[in-house]
């Protein structure tokens, strides 16, 4: 029978059923980091549990880190605690950790696949909504609570039910300054923050088949802003190639037989989906959002919806959200003055993003009335940057040029908003507060549209400002 | 691990209105830097009940109504559709749990939310759309009548008003018998987890 790939995945990893009629699914790639583990340790000291495969966990730090000092003790007391719990957690149990002086730290999401730990056909689980980045390769990737971190370090398991899968087909070319994040922030436009609840995602389509894997992650890093807590792309060609060399990528006697084994969770032609939505890639513009949730968006050119246009139950979510935005219903969202600019994020953190708006950016100067910040996810990609010259162009723009971490994506580190500061940021959610200053006010959109409202202060079409 | 049959929580009812609740409103990043879960009861909703001048603001969480739940540790959160989405920080359920809520009736839960708060004894039942809002109208007309979430009966009650209830059968199976942390039951598998290692190449990093 024609099965899709997370059916082939679950079947791979199912040990049993439970009594509760959930199935007990092995996660073969366990991912950690310091603000959703050191509860879970806790729980398995007071269990007297042992971490059961220390070699399939591997931990780093991003939440907490400073982007703009290494020197530790880090400013903030309760961060260095934090770090301070990850490395004796690490230590006592026999876990890999990437540190930050191992030049390998990062967003956890970047550092997976930086590794060759983010593998086609794997269960991978993370205390972390995000995970679903991992999807890009062909992973079912799941965002877990601290007690299920508990549950895979005792046991490399856990308690699932099986969700079903909608595929989400993306066809046609995308028109010059459109780009992945645009995709996934119309795709939820359209489904809704609360469309995928029960569902996996599977991405498909030429549009899909055309992405980088860079790509393929800024999508499915997303899949659970529109409700879904996985997403995924069919492994190909250009995926075993991504992984070819990394630490962590299965060596030369191991590799045909690992790209034989990842093309048969593939899903199969003829499969059956529960549902089937599909996009024209040439009808998505680049896409900003106006309000307190990422469904909340428009294309840089519409105007921002009427109230009367709305459903009531969208109505009032919508009047919370011009309230917290200070923005008015149906006028253009174009022109709106930005203080902010955060470029980075484990959607629009790597490499690929930070070359696309260096290439625009040269010779061209952030508004004074601008802070703008390029935080590289992980330390491999600031370092590859720094080697291509991309920091300097940054730099020369009057872009900061901060280290590797989450930064202002979640503001758990001391970059944040002040006051009701606007911030166009190619992060991944705009909730009320989520930027540090609780009237602190979150645009989403790509990373060139970050740059163009760097440059101009003001939210604007980077198509115009590049001409792109 | 002894765990209670949670059948049913009968208490005070709070209504918290509003689709698309995230958990960085329920619990923001700020207070996510910790290393215990200890104390993040008083955080709960910090930044929608404590304006940027730190005074107190107009919100269900401030009410003589919560004061009574956090008193009694125990209360029912009604709340509405897609709660908790966002993040999957345990931290947001369990800032709920320590501040004293230990059921949540809605219209629909995000995923994350929901497995955190079953997995810690939280039942969280929904209601259909039209039941949810005569149910969150009662409450705020009543707020001495306590509700009564029957996750065996699947059915959220209060005064003369029943309402038709509904949870995942496996999250209804843990609860009512006792089995919502599911540790030892995965524990248990312990032979049958090598197997499906052993099956898997790279596991064994190959």
């Amino acid at each position: 029978m024609a099965k899709t790939l997370f059916q082939k995945v679950w079947e791979a990893h199912t040990v049993r059923k439970l009594p509760n009629g959930q199935t007990q699914l092995f996660i073969g790639t366990h991912l950690i980091h310091e603000v959703t583990s050191p509860q879970a340790f806790g729980m398995l000291r007071d269990l007297g549990l042992k971490v059961k495969y220390p070699q399939r966990t591997f931990a780093t730090v991003d939440h907490i880190v400073p982007t703009n000092e290494l020197k530790e003790p880090y400013s903030d007391p309760i961060a260095q605690e934090m770090i301070e719990a990850l490395r004796k957690n690490t230590k006592d149990y026999g876990i890999r950790f990437f540190d930050t002086h191992t030049g390998t730290q990062g967003i956890v999401h970047m550092v997976g696949p930086e590794q060759g730990i983010t593998q086609p056909g794997t269960t991978i689980a993370c205390g972390d909504s995000h995970t679903a980045t991992h999807g890009a390769f062909g992973a079912i990737a799941f965002g877990i609570g601290t007690t299920q971190v508990r549950d895979v370090l005792a046991t490399q398991t856990l308690a699932l039910s099986p969700l079903k899968v909608r595929r989400i087909e993306v066809n046609g070319k995308l028109a010059p300054g459109v780009y992945a994040k645009d995709v996934i922030l119309h795709i939820i436009r359209v489904l809704g923050v609360n469309g995928g609840i029960g569902f996996a995602y599977e991405y498909a389509g030429s549009t899909f088949d055309a992405f980088s894997l860079e790509e393929r992650m800024t999508v499915c890093n997303m899949s659970i802003e529109g409700g879904a807590r996985c997403g995924y792309v069919n492994p190909d060609q250009k995926t075993f190639d991504y992984i070819k060399g990394k630490p962590f990528a299965p060596k030369a006697a191991d590799w045909d037989a690992a790209v034989a084994r990842w093309q048969s969770f593939a899903s199969d032609p003829g499969c059956a989906y529960d549902e089937v939505v599909k996009f024209e890639a040439s009808e998505i513009r680049p896409t900003v959002t106006w309000g307190i949730t990422p469904g909340q968006a428009i294309f840089i050119d519409e105007k921002m919806p009427a109230l009367e246009t709305l459903n009531a139950a969208d109505r009032q979510t919508a009047e919370d959200a011009y309230k917290h935005m200070k923005l008015a219903p149906n006028t253009p969202i174009k022109g709106t003055k930005v203080d902010v600019c955060f470029l980075g994020s484990c959607t629009n953190g790597r490499i690929s993003d930070l070359r696309e708006v260096a290439k625009y950016l040269k010779g061209r100067k952030v508004s004074a009335s601008v802070k703008a910040i390029v935080v590289p996810g992980s330390q491999l990609t600031a370092i590859q940057a720094v080697h291509e010259g991309l920091d300097k162009i940054y730099i020369e723009a009057g872009f900061e040029w901060r280290g590797a971490g989450c930064s202002m994506c979640l503001a758990m580190n001391p970059d944040k908003l002040v006051g009701d500061q606007l911030c166009a940021s190619s992060s991944n959610r705009n909730f009320k507060g989520r930027q540090g200053s609780q009237t602190g006010r979150t645009i989403l959109m790509s990373p060139l549209m970050v740059a163009a409202a760097a440059i101009t202060g003001q939210i604007t079409d980077a198509r115009e400002v590049f001409k792109v | 691990m002894s765990l209670a049959q949670i059948t049913q929580v009968k208490a005070l009812a709070l209504a918290v209105p509003g689709d698309d609740i995230d958990t960085d409103r329920i619990i923001p990043a700020r207070f996510l830097r910790c290393v215990t879960f200890d104390g993040l009861g008083e955080h709960a909703f910090r930044d929608e009940r404590t304006g940027p001048d730190g005074k107190e603001r107009a919100h269900p969480m401030n009410s003589a109504q919560a004061g009574k739940i956090a008193a009694a540790k125990k209360g029912v959160m009604v709340v509405g559709f897609n709660f908790g989405c966002g993040s999957s920080r345990e931290h947001a359920p369990q800032s709920l749990w320590r501040f004293g809520f230990t059921a949540f009736v809605g219209g629909s839960f995000a995923e994350i939310f929901f497995g955190n708060s079953t997995t810690l004894g939280v039942p969280c039942l929904t209601l259909s759309k039209e039941d949810l809002a005569e149910c969150d109208a009662f409450v705020r007309a009543n707020p001495e009548v306590e509700v009564t979430v029957d996750v065996a009966q699947l059915t959220v009650s209060a005064g003369a008003k029943t309402w038709k209830a509904d949870i995942t059968a496996s999250a209804r199976d843990g609860l009512t018998k006792g089995k919502w942390d599911p540790i030892a039951d995965l524990l248990e598998g312990a032979d049958s987890v090598a197997k499906t290692a052993g099956g898997l190449a790279y596991v064994a990093g190959k």
